[in-house]
């Protein structure tokens, strides 16, 4: 139970910060936003690589293999493309 | 490694998504947050991969390299007209790793032994699985709808809400079992498949305009999905990450809904969208009749000729004739000119949050000639011209003076306080709402009929020759 309520805290303080750090994103730059918060999700890929080679059972390692693969594709789709449209964001010359 | 240095690390990494977070408060920063929100990607993968847990490393390479360069190929090639879907699709695979994590985890579980599965375990896998799956279908459903493959319309039935309701029931009879019971893993997989039901139920009803709140929400959705997949894990980057990302599109949705004046119960069950507006053509035809001038490029380039200050106010439509570049052609040719150039930009224009400004940065529009709304509102009263293409509902004015309308009480631009409007538009169809626009038939609105690129073009050879 103790540790439970250690991550639930930091679960609530972590909601926190969102909403403060994202409130200040300004609307011309929500896509992007969207986008690099996309990649941001794909952190999954951390507990999708220990069941992919932790080799507990044949399901394990194909469930962990798939989410790979689908993590994958969010964090370096996710972070191209956000770095792709944010360069094309300039100010005057 | 030990234990406590992988665990500093990923506080590192989750560190660095904050900053990186952060650096989107301003367009030059933002590259580098986005550098350095990657960089915490990278050590939290690579600390991951020195775990001793790992036995075998084949199939994490092969599921990299083929994600990688599922990814790569993917983000390189995507048009930016495309980034709804884009985003959409990402927030599915997003939700269904998250999904097939906890998955594996459960699977883990019961086979170590019952006492594995804590409450927080299985409530926590539930939560994934139910959310991940709702994410992974409903975001599949809102790319097939951007992307065409699938009716935009929002299609209803009778008895769908009743039947989202038992599906929503079901699903969490069968995590509630898969708790009591995780010897039989298939009381997860059960739940999995039904939330991937009602994820499809959940967005087919929604129209194609409502897409905006749709994406901002999955986005969201995939999220609490990582985050639910943290509790899974009990492990504190994930937790992390997912309520950053939960926070985020629950302010995107939010700020949506806002825009639109409507609540988040509306927009998701309403259908608004369908079929049924179409019957009420006769009051637009009352309202229209004998009042609207339709113009030439040549008589609205004589209009710009005289003009100080243009605001262009774009909406899907400009997306959708790809007129971006042309507009931006037409831009800096009033601008050199000596005219003061503005872009207006409503909040829900297009078919996700911040989609106008992404297309005009494309087309190389510095992004400080890009104004919000409010921001707009207050300049249009000085504005010798605005020139409104491809979009209608955000710029009619029954939302802000007549009562009972599907639109009443939306912010709009006061597009009609300028001089003088120039809508470039195919015809005077019903925009999504389904109602009349009267700003069509003001004494100071100039009709251009034609697609969107086209008039744009025009308009340019126009000015030049003037």
């Amino acid at each position: 139970m103790g540790e439970t309520i250690a991550i639930l805290t930091i679960f609530v303080l972590a909601v926190f910060v969102g909403f403060e750090v994202i409130t200040k994103v300004p609307p011309i730059l929500h896509t992007p936003l969207m986008s690099g918060s996309n990649a941001i999700s794909g952190i999954t890929i951390i507990g999708a690589i220990l069941s992919a080679g932790a080799q507990y059972s044949t399901l394990t390692t194909v469930l962990g293999f798939a989410a790979v693969v689908f993590a994958t594709i969010n964090v370096v789709g996710g972070y191209l493309v956000t770095n792709r449209m944010l360069d094309m964001f300039k100010g005057k010359e | 490694m030990s234990d406590d240095l992988v665990r500093l690390a990923y506080l590192v990494a989750a560190s660095l998504f904050v900053l990186g977070l952060k650096g989107l408060s301003h367009p030059r920063t933002a590259v580098r947050g986005n550098r350095l929100s990657a960089l915490g990607m990278f050590i939290a993968i690579v600390v991951t991969l020195i775990d001793q847990q790992i036995i075998r490393f084949e199939f994490i390479v092969a599921g990299i390299v083929l994600g990688g360069a599922i990814g790569a190929i993917w983000a390189l090639k995507v048009p930016m007209t495309a980034m709804p879907q884009f985003v959409g699709l990402c927030n599915g695979f997003g939700g269904g790793a998250s999904v097939l994590v906890a998955g594996a985890a459960y699977v883990e579980a019961s086979l170590a032994s019952a006492g594995a599965v804590t409450l927080q375990f299985g409530i926590a896998t539930m939560a994934s699985g139910l959310i991940g799956g709702v994410t992974f279908w409903g975001s599949l459903v809102a790319f097939g709808k951007l992307q065409g493959l699938v009716s935009e319309k929002a299609v209803r039935f009778t008895g769908d809400h009743v039947l989202k309701g038992l599906f929503l029931l079901a699903g969490l009879a069968a995590g509630v079992l898969s708790i009591l019971q995780p010897e039989n893993t298939q009381y997860f997989w059960i739940m999995v498949g039904i939330a991937s039901v009602l994820g499809i139920l959940l967005v087919v009803p929604i129209g194609g305009a409502d897409m905006p709140v749709v994406i901002a929400l999955l986005n969201s959705y995939s999220g609490m999905a990582a985050a639910a997949t943290g509790f899974v894990l009990s492990n504190n980057v994930l937790i992390i990450s997912g309520s950053l990302v939960g926070a985020s599109g629950f302010i995107l949705t939010s700020i949506m809904c806002k825009a639109m004046n409507r609540s988040l119960a509306n927009v998701m069950f309403a259908g608004v969208g369908g079929d049924s507006g179409e019957g009420e053509t006769e009051p637009a035809d009352d309202l229209y009749e004998g009042k609207v001038k339709s113009t030439t490029a040549e008589e609205v380039a004589m209009v710009l000729d005289s003009a100080r200050r243009v605001v262009i106010v774009p909406g899907y439509g400009m997306a959708v004739a790809q007129a971006q570049h042309a507009v931006r052609d037409l831009a800096n040719l009033l601008e050199a000119d000596g005219i003061e150039v503005e872009f207006a930009i409503h909040p829900v224009a297009g078919r996700m949050p911040g989609h106008m400004n992404v297309l005009l940065a494309e087309a190389d529009v510095p992004y400080d000639r890009l104004k919000e709304m409010d921001e707009a509102n207050t300049g249009f009263e000085q504005t010798d011209v605005t020139i409104v293409i491809g979009a209608n509902d955000v710029v009619n004015p029954l939302a802000r003076d007549a009562a009972d309308t599907p639109l009443t009480g939306m912010p709009i631009l006061n597009v009609d306080k300028s001089r003088t409007v120039v809508v470039i538009k195919r015809s005077l169809s019903p925009g999504f709402a389904g109602i009349p626009n009267p700003l069509f038939a003001a004494d100071n609105c100039l009709m251009l009929f034609a697609d969107g690129k086209d008039a744009v073009q025009q308009l340019t050879a126009a000015v030049n020759e003037v």
